[in-house]
């Protein structure tokens, strides 16, 4: 081309406007990625003040705490860690009802959320179980080693069942209102819930402010 | 649906509604519209907890369902509206609004409605009358009238509306109310507003007063009382099957004429936003929703409808009128000369005034006084070159370059590169800088959905971090608590107290002042989220 080599190489556009000379070295590229916290060239205007920004926070913070007691906040199910053990047949799960119970209306919800199902088949089995029970103790001395036999063998059963259930579903549902929470009333077990405390929580807390241990 | 709506959506799914929900509803905001059994598998939950959360959604207004692709015959689809998750963020405003207006039992009905999503008339009082009889002293109860009332006052006012009966009950074939063409897949639910009886107040009856809970229960005794209560309220109230939810529209409507009036009442003077309050309160029932402008009224009207405590006299009414009319905010237009002059409040115009001024005193607060003028002149002039710039801002060509540059780093000006020639030189274009307010009002909207759920991570970070404290002082106060209701003596408590060292306290302390300003910093971004997006709305539905 006409003008190549002739002069100095010539820049198609006003450089003035670049900022800087032509000798001058170009700025050094950034070899890394822009901070994740940028230095602020300005401090933030402060946050307004006031009753009704006070009301309005206040707010907030209980709705968002009582949002976690409604029904409506759905736990997952206690998921199994490593091996079944005893102790999960005693151990109560999370904090199993909320204190007002929840029944949408259903004819506003397409029949195929309804989950009635289980519900209806845990109340059926409940009742059984706990009708052998008061049995055993009505019996006479003679027949005890029968009736307990027996018992023993439907117990089992009951037991089973129990078990295929809680296994078999992964949420637990306390809509018959039969309370877990009395440590000494659990069925058929002598022993406070803390007996069978399988040490999973041991040492996982942090030693705060513990004294030599006593010798 | 952005990235950072997504995201933001999630955070709150999962603070009022727990993990499962989060994830369901996530999965469905992201795939648009699922059927139950493909949602069960590509969230990979049971089926059981995926059908809980798709009730939980719905009761709250936040999914809905209808005929899927494969039509009526097919499964059911469900679709998640992002907007709704994102009125969340706004749920105290709505209660602290309806508390102004309407007392303490408006922002109880308000709140309960809105924690349930949806709720009879009959629930609604006894629930308010019992938390309200809760907080009286012993002896004094509410009557389930004045909640009535509160109740009856806040449908009047639209703040309240009757849920729209479902399309797809039971069966999948029911006639809805809106005609459907048949291409349409999923039918849109009817809107509230098509529904004619949404206002209509049912005929109940129920009288009776709040009830105490008693003091001293725990869980146990809680469900027990509950139980009771259950069994003794299902006498039927007449008005089975009548749903109310929040009119959130209403709501919005009112805090756009809220952010109207300050605006002139913090540009002019007190009695003009008095003058513009009367405009917009009389012609708020006739003017339709997003309307570009209210319903024309005359001078005449505006006289009489002035609250008398402001003792204006016609003509200075008159030259009030004016003066709105000829500031360049144009708030107000004048439409005509019957009846003294026919006036209009300009809504969309004021809409995108407010935006304006948001966008210019975010560029302010960021980068400067200068470069808030360089921003605001490109608003003004629309395209100027490089050097017009720097001579119409008066600012020295190395620093005007350089603010500039920021600027368009920030994306907050844009480049409009204007050929001389065929080949593009850059020796024979011109180069434009120009501020385009509604692309940049989009760019700030998402930024803003980025800073809340910032705000939250941080939050629940503090909290994850401090947790152990907080479980301390939480037992520690159960403790005194119990102790204090079983009669314990001073000396007891002190020692409990003593439990917490005072480096701790001021832990708990600190921890409680951050978490204040995060959640109060998160309410100030709703302001700003809510301006901006009526801007948006407003001129996206005048195209």
């Amino acid at each position: 081309m006409a003008g190549r080599g002739r002069g100095r190489t010539q820049f198609t556009f006003n450089v003035d406007s670049l900022g800087f000379g032509r000798g001058e070295a170009l700025p050094a590229s950034a070899l890394v990625p822009s901070p994740l916290f940028p230095p602020l060239q300005f401090r933030p205007v402060p946050l307004p003040t006031g009753e009704e920004v006070d009301y309005m926070l206040a707010l907030k913070q209980e709705l968002r705490a009582s949002s976690k007691i409604l029904p409506s906040h759905i736990r997952p199910g206690r998921v199994k860690i490593d091996v079944d053990r005893y102790s999960d047949k005693y151990q109560s799960g999370e904090p199993k009802h909320s204190a007002v119970e929840w029944n949408p209306d259903w004819s506003r919800l397409p029949r195929e959320l309804c989950i009635m199902g289980p519900k209806t088949r845990k109340a059926k089995a409940r009742p059984p179980l706990k009708h052998k029970v008061k049995t055993t103790t009505a019996k006479e001395l003679v027949q005890k080693l029968e009736t307990l036999e027996k018992n023993e063998k439907n117990q089992s059963e009951g037991e089973e069942d129990e078990e295929k259930k809680k296994t078999g579903e992964e949420e637990e549902e306390s809509g018959e209102g039969e309370d877990y929470d009395e440590e000494e009333f659990e069925e058929e077990t002598d022993y406070i819930m803390s007996y069978f405390d399988n040490g999973e929580d041991f040492g996982g807390d942090s030693d705060d402010n513990m004294d030599e241990a006593t010798y | 649906m952005t990235a950072q709506e997504v995201r933001l959506c999630a955070l709150l799914l999962q603070e009022h509604f727990g993990e499962v929900v989060e994830k369901v509803g996530t999965h469905l905001l992201r795939s648009g519209a699922l059927n139950l059994r493909a949602l069960a598998h590509e969230t990979r939950t049971s089926l059981d907890l995926v059908k809980k959360s798709l009730c939980v959604l719905v009761q709250h207004g936040m999914c809905t369902f209808g005929p899927g692709r494969r039509g009526p015959a097919g499964p059911l689809e469900y679709r998640v509206s992002c907007e709704r998750i994102l009125y969340m963020l706004r749920y105290p405003r709505y209660i602290y609004t309806a508390k102004s207006l309407y007392g303490d039992t408006g922002e109880l009905v308000m709140e309960e409605i809105l924690q349930r999503g949806q709720m009879t008339m009959s629930n609604t009082v006894r629930t308010v009358a019992d938390r309200l009889t809760q907080n009286m002293e012993d002896g004094q109860s509410t009557d389930y009238n004045d909640v009535v009332t509160a109740f009856s006052r806040l449908v009047e006012t639209h703040f309240l509306q009757r849920c729209p009966p479902v399309d797809t009950a039971t069966s999948k074939k029911t006639v809805s109310e809106v005609p459907e063409s048949p291409a349409s897949t999923i039918t849109q639910p009817s809107q509230p507003e098509n529904y004619p009886d949404c206002y209509k107040l049912p005929q109940i009856h129920l009288t009776g007063r709040g009830k105490r809970r008693r003091s001293d229960e725990d869980g146990d005794v809680g469900a027990r009382v509950a139980k009771k209560a259950k069994l003794e309220h299902t006498e039927a109230c007449g008005d089975e099957g009548i749903y109310w939810q929040v009119n959130v529209e209403r709501f919005h409507l009112h805090f756009r004429h809220q952010a109207i009036i300050s605006a002139v009442a913090s540009k002019l003077d007190q009695t003009s936003s008095e003058i513009v309050r009367t405009m917009l309160r009389m012609s708020e029932v006739t003017t339709p929703a997003n309307a570009a402008y209210t319903q024309a009224v005359s001078a005449n009207e505006i006289f009489r409808a002035v609250p008398p405590s402001y003792n204006i006299s016609r003509p200075i009414l008159d030259q009030y009128l004016t003066l709105l009319v000829d500031d360049p905010m144009e708030f107000v237009g004048k439409a005509g000369d019957s009846g003294g002059g026919m006036y209009v409040v300009n809504l969309h115009r004021a809409l995108a005034n407010l935006a304006r001024a948001t966008l210019e005193s975010v560029v302010q607060e960021r980068f400067g006084s200068r470069s808030a003028r360089i921003f605001r002149l490109l608003l003004r002039k629309r395209h100027l070159e490089q050097k017009q710039v720097e001579d119409f801002a008066m600012i020295p060509a190395k620093e005007a370059k350089d603010m500039l540059y920021t600027l368009l780093s920030e994306n907050l000006v844009q480049l409009q590169e204007i050929p001389k020639t065929p080949d593009h030189a850059p020796s024979r274009t011109f180069y434009l800088y120009t501020v385009n307010q509604l692309p940049t009002a989009r760019l700030l909207l998402q930024n803003c959905y980025k800073a809340v759920g910032n705000l939250i991570d941080r939050r629940l970070f503090e909290t994850k971090e401090n947790k152990r404290h907080l479980e301390k002082s939480q037992r520690i106060e159960a403790i005194l608590g119990s102790l204090q209701a079983s009669g314990a003596e001073p000396a007891q408590l002190a020692e409990v107290e003593e439990m917490i060292t005072a480096p701790e306290r001021q832990q708990l302390e600190a921890l409680r002042h951050h978490i204040n300003k995060l959640d109060s910093s998160e309410n100030q971004v709703d302001e700003t989220i809510f301006l901006l997006e009526s801007y948006i709305k407003s001129t996206s539905c005048s195209r």
